[in-house]
């Protein structure tokens, strides 16, 4: 597989050196434009707000961090609520995630019991089910049951492992074990519940940290569900309370909207920086997302 | 190997066995155990609600009215018949499957494109790939919506640089022609997962095919077109299939850049943003009903077109 570990340097005839500097003033051009539409939210959030659009260049010396003081309390609550809200979902959401995928994945990878494969095969297909086609009746039980307006409709499912993605991308990481492991547990005499706490789950955390990454992403990031169940500012999370800013743009306050755009994107740079390598090899066993 | 993956090879070895050999099953107990959580969450939230949203689809249940005490009336198929001589449902149709075809391929082919690029122990790689990736994870993100709205608006950063060539551009956003592709661009700009994707696959393709080609004096052209492009048919399978299916449910991207109108003169209004109008905002729950089965019933179609299709050009290694 890595045999570009032990290839023998050669000298490269000039015609490839001149390829390679091309192909790598390509790929950083390309890598400006990339990121320029980022570098230029950060730079204009820090932009006294008539510069904005004055002066779209990103080069500029007149920094102030007025747009970070009034967004942050230009909407009914101050930001902090919101981001607090969005962080109690969160955890929510990756607690569940990370307790109901881990079983259900020991489970199909690890137990042989009746309709295992028919199970299987709907757990693999409701990945690929539109969600719009149970939103109707999922909303109606949650309004039944009094939960709008409360953070259960958004975590309670979690609980019960609807997030089947994670559910597969553990299968595989268990699959993926040496077998004689779990020969060696079972001969030692543990039953199922200590080689999934005891072995099992140690041996998985970085299918577990995965799983946390990408729920905290898709959670932090998630817009339809709070949409729908959260209508009350108290408790809306940052995705929502930004639609604030939208709602509200006749006062035209960009600087504003753009230091608390930048606020809720953060934290999802922060696990980018931290949890790249996850994310990385997350998306590339399971090839979704 | 993909979620989709997964299911073929279940659906071939179902189909292979046969006549099925008593299996025997010596973790009953503890499998439905440790199933309990998952068998539950699919009969309360998948399962049940997909039978019941299809029953309701042919009610004229409202979302004010409990269907407890107030049980919505049958109407046949009265919805699917509104639905299908309603122009907004077929505006909000096209404009979804305009979205599909074109952003889904694109986004692919520069993925693609990139990781073939990137591969091969390539210098700078890891800064590259997580240069491109950024973009991808951020991207279905309320704020940048918001950032999208300004650096195609009026004032925004596409027309300042077009400015510098003289070029007097209108705002994308606010054009009815227009606004459709930047949401289109916003996909683009996110082929980052896929790429990753693509140069993972690139990676598993053993080293020997080469090794073997190059003993047999195959071109560089060649080994691409004869090994490379093959292997990886099966991942650019499913990465499209998944992508389209996923496409299909574009709903942020569109509620921000149109401030939830679907604006201007619905060229963003998205199936799935007409759906949420429909049913939560004029309370139309029967109606909303009949457009998830009926956009079930279409991405299942292309799906099912795409699988045979991929007999023609998706190679497979087993």
């Amino acid at each position: 597989m890595t045999t570009d570990a032990i290839r023998i340097p050669r000298r490269r005839p000039p015609r490839a050196v001149a390829g390679s500097i091309l192909k790598h003033a390509g790929l950083i051009a390309l890598s400006i434009v990339m990121i320029y539409p980022l570098i230029w939210l950060v730079v204009s959030s820090f932009k006294p707000n008539d510069d904005i659009f004055r002066d779209l260049s990103i080069f500029t010396t007149d920094l102030t961090v007025e747009n970070y003081v009034n967004g942050w309390n230009d909407l009914q609550h101050p930001f902090g609520v919101f981001l607090l809200n969005s962080t109690v979902l969160s955890v929510g959401a990756i607690i569940g995630n990370l307790v109901s995928c881990s079983l259900a994945a020991y489970a199909f990878a690890r137990l042989r019991f009746r309709g295992r494969n028919i199970y299987f095969a709907i757990m693999l297909a409701t990945i690929m089910l539109p969600f719009q086609v149970v939103l109707v009746p999922q909303f109606t039980i949650f309004k039944e049951l009094g939960w709008i307006n409360t953070f259960l409709p958004l975590i309670v499912p979690k609980f019960l492992a609807t997030d089947a993605f994670f559910v597969f991308l553990m299968v595989q990481f268990i699959r993926a074990l040496p077998k004689e492991i779990f020969e060696a547990a079972r001969i030692d005499g543990a039953g199922h519940l200590r080689t999934f706490a005891q072995i099992t789950l140690p041996l998985m955390i970085p299918a577990l940290a995965t799983t946390a990454i990408f729920t905290f992403i898709w959670t932090w990031g998630d817009f339809f569900g709070p949409l729908i169940y959260l209508r009350i500012p108290d408790i809306f999370p940052v995705s929502v309370a930004l639609k604030g800013f939208i709602d509200a743009q006749s006062s035209s306050d960009f600087g504003s909207m753009f230091a608390m755009s930048v606020v809720s994107l953060i934290p999802l740079f922060i696990v980018f920086l931290v949890g790249q390598r996850y994310l990385i090899k997350g998306i590339a066993t399971t090839g979704i997302k | 190997m993909s979620s989709l993956g997964e299911l073929r090879s279940l659906a071939l070895s179902a189909r292979r066995t046969g006549p099925r050999v008593k299996e025997k099953h010596p973790d009953n107990l503890a499998g439905y155990l440790f199933l309990a959580p998952w068998l539950l969450g699919v009969v309360v939230f998948t399962i049940g609600p997909m039978i019941a949203s299809l029953y309701l689809s042919f009610t004229d249940y409202n979302l004010l009215k409990s269907p407890l005490t107030n049980p919505p009336d049958w109407i046949g198929a009265q919805n699917y018949l509104d639905m299908f001589q309603d122009p907004a449902f077929w505006n909000s149709f096209r404009v979804t499957i305009e979205y599909v075809i074109v952003s889904v391929p694109l986004q692919l082919a520069v993925a693609l494109a990139l990781a073939l690029l990137l591969d091969r122990g390539m210098r700078g790689l890891p800064f590259y790939r997580s240069v491109f990736y950024l973009p991808s994870l951020m991207g279905g993100s309320v704020a940048i919506a918001i950032l999208w709205r300004q650096v195609f608006g009026k004032d925004g950063i596409v027309n300042g640089f077009l400015g510098w060539f003289g070029v007097d551009a209108p705002g994308w956003i606010g054009h009815p022609d227009f606004a459709l592709w930047t949401i289109v661009i916003l996909h683009i700009w996110t082929f980052g997962s896929p790429m990753v994707i693509f140069l993972a696959g690139l990676r598993q393709i053993p080293d020997m095919y080469y090794e073997a080609a190059e003993v047999d004096g195959a071109s560089k052209a060649r080994r691409f077109f004869s090994i490379t492009l093959p292997l990886l048919t099966p991942i650019i399978f499913f990465n499209l299939v998944l992508q389209i299916i996923f496409a299909f449910q574009t709903f942020t991207q569109a509620y921000v850049v149109s401030g939830g109108t679907g604006g201007p003169a619905d060229s963003t209004m998205f199936y799935t943003l007409f759906l949420y109008r429909t049913g939560f905002l004029e309370y139309d729950m029967g109606y909303a009903s009949a457009m998830a089965w009926f956009l079930l019933l279409v991405t299942a179609a292309f799906t099912a077109v795409n699988f045979w299709l991929s007999k023609y050009w998706v190679f497979y290694d087993d």
